[in-house]
């Protein structure tokens, strides 16, 4: 809710936490009106106007949009059957379109200004915020990035990352279990990138839901933790199977608890065989040289140099 | 719990479409790689319906089967599950079809 209009932002909480204008800004404009801006083309300007960046829910009697892209055309009406009241419409609608549209304005305007976006995904206390904290630490004045921090509840990971020197949006979805593409076009809006750096998507922690959401992203960043278990990939394929890069953190447990590498590491490679795998811990700093050449290799800031 | 999530898009893609109608059956189609579990969107949907046009309708799930292709021996296979392995042995697959999640088609009053 926002404390300015009281308008709800589909649910979800929107606050800059740490980094310039980090008092009351949120995801909307209050000079923009409530209207949900129909038809409108892609301004790449100053501020992020991602065609449909919408912090509006559809609930509160707000503009309702026409004519927008995704297969707007009405159904079909079959007349109806003898003795039959019911007419049946053909929709053949894709359920997620709506966000898979969205998902891809933030794309395009992702890559409009050279910013890559990375979304990290875990199930709850597996040691997202932690890595990044250390990230931000040891990479401070050679690799910069922003976060956006996906939580029910609570500014306390985005707190952490602030502490850790980052640029920081923290969205807290409520009751939701998962970021969607609205949301992060909200929180994009209020980060306001610079061209040529890149963006971190803490996930709420979940390793179900969030699989299911596009947000935009050019890069899947999936976190498995070593006292989780190394039957985590197999009870989440569905995650797992989308994702660029499979990080095993909290390796220097390894000794105390019983993970069974071998299991782990050939489930990963039947069930993403594409995705880049790689041990860690933030404790040690075990691993994280290799994480760190990865980020540099996909650095937008570092691209031509 | 995605469901209740998916199910409000349902809810909320058909109002779109057809505003202001009585809606008294709905027809989706879940495949069972989408990652979304039919009987939840089930359990949800009465809920999720509650004071909509889409209230008291009847839902019909459409749960058609998984294929999939081989790139290394070529043939076609329907997955054992959500992990896509070819008799073969194989990973390296695509999805030929089962991600799908649409709404096939409503019944107006």
């Amino acid at each position: 809710m926002c404390a300015t209009c009281g308008c709800a932002a589909d649910g979800a909480e929107i606050r800059l936490i740490a980094g310039a204008g980090a008092d009351h800004e949120h995801g909307h404009d209050h000079d923009a009106g409530h209207g949900y801006d129909a038809g409108h083309g892609h301004e790449v300007g100053d501020g992020y106007e991602p065609g449909h960046w919408h912090g509006h829910g559809h609930d509160a009697g707000h503009g309702h949009e026409a004519g927008h892209g995704h297969e707007a055309d009405h159904g079909h009406v079959a007349a109806p059957r003898a003795g039959e009241s019911d007419r049946t419409v053909l929709l053949q609608h894709k359920i997620l379109a709506r966000n898979d549209g969205i998902a891809g304005r933030n794309r395009d305007w992702l890559r409009q200004r050279g910013v890559l976006m990375l979304n990290l995904m875990s199930s709850p206390g597996a040691g997202k915020t932690t890595l990044l904290e250390r990230t931000a630490r040891d990479l401070a004045g050679t690799l910069s990035f922003a976060v956006i921090e996906g939580d029910l509840q609570t500014a306390l990971d985005a707190t952490r990352i602030g502490a850790a020197g980052c640029r920081v949006v923290q969205i807290n979805t409520g009751v939701g279990c998962h970021l969607d593409a609205a949301m992060v076009a909200s929180a994009l809006r209020v980060l306001d990138p610079a061209a040529g750096s890149m963006v971190i998507i803490e996930n709420v922690g979940n390793l179900v839901c969030p699989a299911m959401f596009d947000l935009g992203e050019a890069v899947r960043v999936v976190l498995a933790s070593v006292p989780e278990g190394a039957d985590k990939p197999v009870k989440y394929p569905h995650m797992f199977r989308q994702a660029d890069l499979v990080l095993l953190s909290k390796a220097d447990l390894l000794p105390y608890v019983n993970f069974d590498t071998e299991r782990y590491t050939s489930d990963v490679r039947a069930i993403s065989p594409g995705a880049r795998m790689m041990r860690l811990s933030a404790v040690t700093g075990e691993g994280m040289p290799d994480w760190y050449q990865w980020l540099r290799d996909r650095n937008p800031a570092a691209a031509g140099r | 719990m995605h469901e209740l999530a998916i199910t409000e898009r349902v809810i909320e893609a058909v109002t779109e479409r057809l505003p202001g109608t009585l809606i008294t059956c709905v027809r989706l189609e879940i495949g069972p790689l989408s990652g979304v579990v039919a009987d939840s969107v089930r359990f949800c949907f009465d809920l999720a319906t509650e004071g909509t046009n889409l209230e008291g309708a009847r839902l019909e799930i459409v749960e058609p089967a998984a294929r999939c292709h081989c790139r290394t021996c070529g043939s076609d296979f329907e997955p054992g599950g959500p992990i896509l392995l070819c008799d073969c042995g194989s990973a390296d697959v695509a999805v030929l079809a089962g991600q799908d999640l649409k709404i096939l088609s409503v019944q107006v009053a």
